[in-house]
């Protein structure tokens, strides 16, 4: 992975640097040494990793603005970092790089039941933006896996997505409006709790623009009420081909269930060794959720049950009780834990339009075995979006490369089968190279102009999203 | 100009020196754009409909009716239900779907199923350097780059013409039924309205025409009727139901407005914090229509209101002038975000060709 060498006149000047942010900020926001600012050298993206020129932890909106006001002067990047869980390296730094965290913005200034919007701290996780309204039967909606620890700044940053975005959208869609902090310190509001932008919508292309225009500090966002109760079913089938059709046999009947996961024989595999969550022997296994009364998931499980045993599934099995919902999610839900137990794994995150799903398991299981490396995948198969899991050695001279060149193999695969390079995780450093798969410089171009416009410096995390060929031009040094 | 191509429409918008006035069907342009027409209805076709994927990929000047006819075809539709303006605006012609994209028309099924850029999942389109531009794609989960899908949205032609649109498609529920309460003031029919938005029983659409408050369910047979019960039980008073095609009919009136069309008067734009809306209308006075619970009001009013109108909001939405002397599709934007939508108007169309004076 290249990143652009450090610029030597700010490593130069860190001490002058650090003493007019030192000015800025109160005395504990700011971190210079070395053994404090290792903890920021890189995010859940952990093979790349960097020391940052210095961290500043700002506790307000005003602070982030004097922080951002002096990088600005001095010319210096900066990193911002809600809780560093990006899977892509959005919070990696450079060496001559500032990290803005938002770590200790979390506050709830607003919650609003009436009007069903919160207004939070984007320093807040995401998990705990429902823990703050749950109690009143609300909650918010978008779910990364990481949402205990994600927060609500990097979600609005990477526009993540979850496994029940099939019924309630991702970050965008339960966005209702920003603070955002610009590089040069100047704050504005973009839309608000009446959920419109007054002109252009300035917040939708915000979203999803991994820190590169500007620090996102507070956030509205919209709530729902909680629904009266959710069941999950298990299917297992005798192959991907099988499993794909009964997915799109139940979209075509008009159910629209809040989540439908998929899992491969490798992965169901790897699950229940270590999970022990009782899954079926079988190729392929869906997990669906519905939500509503009692008797309204009686009626779309009903719909489902047909739908899935017209299909001849090897095992369905419905959660009678609390207990045995818990252990049809089990599995699932450890899954990523459940690889990592077996080998060391990079997570891709590409999207298909669902009826290429039987071709692209194919092909994957093709070039694992071209590559020596097993895959496993997990799968959000109502939206196509696809979490190849793929098993290396760390340790092993050559293997990570390996594993580097048969993703980017996978995500041209969903590139040119109609899908994406990223359904949810962003782009960051791990995917910017292949953005040439899928766009071309027009396009490219395009999205640069918009950060020209945000960032005319192009100072916010600038080595990320653009191919370094496509953005050196723009970017300072 | 009316280009018969995407690589035509390039050519052409590069090829002049503008202003260029953008027309799809011309059934919802709002404000003044002066200049040689380019019509996009030679654009036209479905490029891509996948029912079991809930995908449709659309060439920008195909009618609206065309796209709803092929969706209806498969029992499926757009969930943002467009509205059709053309007697709220005294428009004549056929919509269609890139003027639906540009204008990010939204009906009352917002509250529940999101607004048109809600649903759009891939666009295509020509800049005003004549460049051709995609962004999104045909997925319904895009991370990808920055989303100017969004941006494109509700753009109303000042950064790009479009030339294909992508859409998420929603199944067409098998019931639909609306419970109507009376003998409600504005106040108090507007609250029960936000209680319902606030219950777990999945409304889509909440509003409230002439005194009556009404409020949609839609899914399975069985659901619907548990969910009428359930809220028609929470909100005790006077109700009556209407079914199927009948609150269909009600729902049509809601979003094209119906209550306002034809009237003299400048007619406003409200979007606000629902539980403002009682007060701001009552403020200001005239005549209102209330969608998405208050968070969207018509208003009616005798011309000049302007101020009275920003003062009664009071930071709690904005107000966009949509028929009447100085109209145009935006409220006003405060300074700093201003400036930011002109720096990227430059980006976009550094001459200022396309659609000038709407921004």
């Amino acid at each position: 992975m290249d990143m652009p060498s450090p610029d030597a006149s700010i490593l130069a000047r860190k001490a002058r640097i650090l003493a007019r942010l030192a000015a800025v900020l109160p005395k504990d926001a700011l971190i210079g040494d070395e053994a404090e600012t290792r903890a920021y050298e890189c995010d859940a993206l952990s093979a790349y990793r960097c020391l940052p020129l210095a961290v500043v932890l700002p506790r307000t909106t005003a602070e982030v603005s004097a922080a951002l006001r002096v990088c600005h002067e001095e010319g210096v990047p900066v990193v911002p970092r809600g809780a560093g869980t990006s899977l892509a390296g959005g919070a990696m730094p450079t060496a001559d790089s500032v990290i803005l965290g938002l770590a200790r913005m979390t506050a709830v200034l607003e919650t609003d039941y009436d009007n069903r919007f919160v207004h939070v701290e984007t320093g807040r996780t995401n998990l705990s933006v429902t823990g703050a309204v749950e109690a009143e039967g609300f909650f918010y909606a978008p779910d990364p896996s990481s949402q205990l620890a994600c927060a609500i700044g990097g979600n609005i940053a990477m526009n993540s997505g979850g496994a029940h975005c099939l019924k309630y959208g991702v970050t965008t869609n339960n966005l209702l409006g920003v603070r955002l902090v610009r590089m040069d310190g100047t704050v504005i509001t973009l839309g608000g709790p009446w959920g419109e932008p007054s002109g252009l919508d300035l917040l939708g292309v915000v979203c999803g623009s991994e820190g590169q225009l500007g620090v996102v500090t507070e956030a509205w966002l919209r709530i729902l009420p909680k629904p009266e109760g959710a069941r999950p079913v298990l299917a297992g089938f005798s192959s991907n081909e099988v499993a794909g059709a009964c997915v799109a046999d139940i979209i075509r009947a008009g159910i629209l269930p809040v989540a439908i996961e998929f899992m491969d024989r490798p992965c169901i595999r790897a699950c229940e060794a270590f999970a022990r969550a009782g899954y079926p022997e079988c190729e392929a296994l869906l997990i669906i959720e519905v939500e509503g009364s009692e008797a309204e998931i009686a009626e779309q499980l009903g719909r489902i049950r047909q739908i899935v045993l017209a299909h001849d599934p090897v095992e369905f099995r419905e959660a009678g009780d609390e207990d045995e919902a818990r252990r049809i999610w089990l599995g699932r839900k450890s899954a990523f834990g459940a690889m990592g137990q077996i080998n060391d794994y990079m997570c891709l995150d590409g999207t298909i339009p669902v009826s290429a799903l039987p071709l692209v398991l194919r092909r994957i299981g093709e070039m694992s075995r071209d590559f020596g490396l097993e895959v496993g995948n997990v799968f959000h198969a109502g939206d196509g979006n696809m979490h190849p899991l793929i098993l290396y050695d760390a340790n092993r001279p050559g293997d990570l490369e390996r594993c580097e060149a048969f993703g980017a193999e996978i995500l041209k695969l969903c590139v040119e089968v109609g899908g994406c390079l990223t359904g949810e995780h962003g782009v960051g450093i791990e995917k910017r190279d292949l953005m040439g798969v899928q766009f071309s410089a027009a396009d490219l171009e395009a999205q640069m102009r918009v950060k020209d416009v945000f960032d005319p410096g192009w100072l916010l995390n600038p080595a990320k999203v653009f191919p370094l060929a496509a953005s050196a031009g723009r970017r300072a040094g | 100009m009316r280009p018969a191509s995407e690589a035509e429409l390039a050519e052409a918008v590069a090829g002049s020196v503008g202003p260029l006035v953008i027309r799809g069907g011309a059934t919802r342009f709002v404000g003044g754009a002066e200049g040689e027409v380019l019509q996009t209805s030679g654009l036209a076709g479905v490029v891509l409909y996948e029912p079991a994927a809930l995908t449709l990929v659309v060439r920008a000047g195909t009618p609206l009716a065309e796209v709803e006819a092929l969706l209806a075809s498969e029992r499926q539709r757009l969930a943002f239900e467009p509205p059709d303006l053309r007697g709220l605006l005294g428009r004549e012609g056929v919509s269609t779907i890139g003027g639906v994209a540009a204008a990010n028309a939204s009906g009352p099924r917002r509250v529940q199923a999101g607004a048109c850029r809600d649903a759009m999942i891939g666009v295509r389109f020509v800049t005003g350097r004549g460049e051709v531009v995609k962004n999104g794609g045909r997925v319904m989960k895009n991370v990808t780059g920055y989303d100017l899908v969004k941006l494109m949205a509700g753009s109303h032609g000042v950064l790009g013409v479009l030339s294909e649109v992508s859409f998420k498609l929603q199944a067409m529920p098998e019931a639909e039924a609306t419970l109507v309460l009376e003998g409600l003031d504005d106040a108090a029919g507007l609250a029960a309205l936000r209680r319902a938005l606030g219950s777990p029983f999945d409304v889509s659409g909440a509003a409230r025409v002439a005194g009556r408050s009404l409020l949609r369910v839609e899914g399975m047979a069985g659901s619907v009727s548990y969910r009428l019960g359930r809220l028609r039980q929470m909100l005790a008073g006077d109700a009556t139901v209407l079914e199927g095609t009948a609150s269909a009919a009600l729902w049509r009136e809601v979003r094209e407005v119906t209550a306002l069309a034809g009237r003299p008067g400048d007619l406003w734009r409200l979007a606000l914090v629902p539980s403002a809306a009682a007060e701001v209308a009552a403020a200001v006075g005239g005549e209102a229509v209330f969608d998405r619970g208050g968070g969207l009001v018509w208003l009616l009013l005798p011309e000049g209101q302007g101020e009275a109108l920003r003062t009664a909001i009071a930071g709690r939405g904005q107000a966009a002038l949509i028929r009447g002397a100085g109209a145009s599709p935006f409220a006003p934007e405060a300074a700093e975000v201003a400036a930011l939508s002109a720096g990227l108007k430059a980006a976009f169309d550094p001459r200022g060709i396309l659609n000038r004076g709407l921004i």
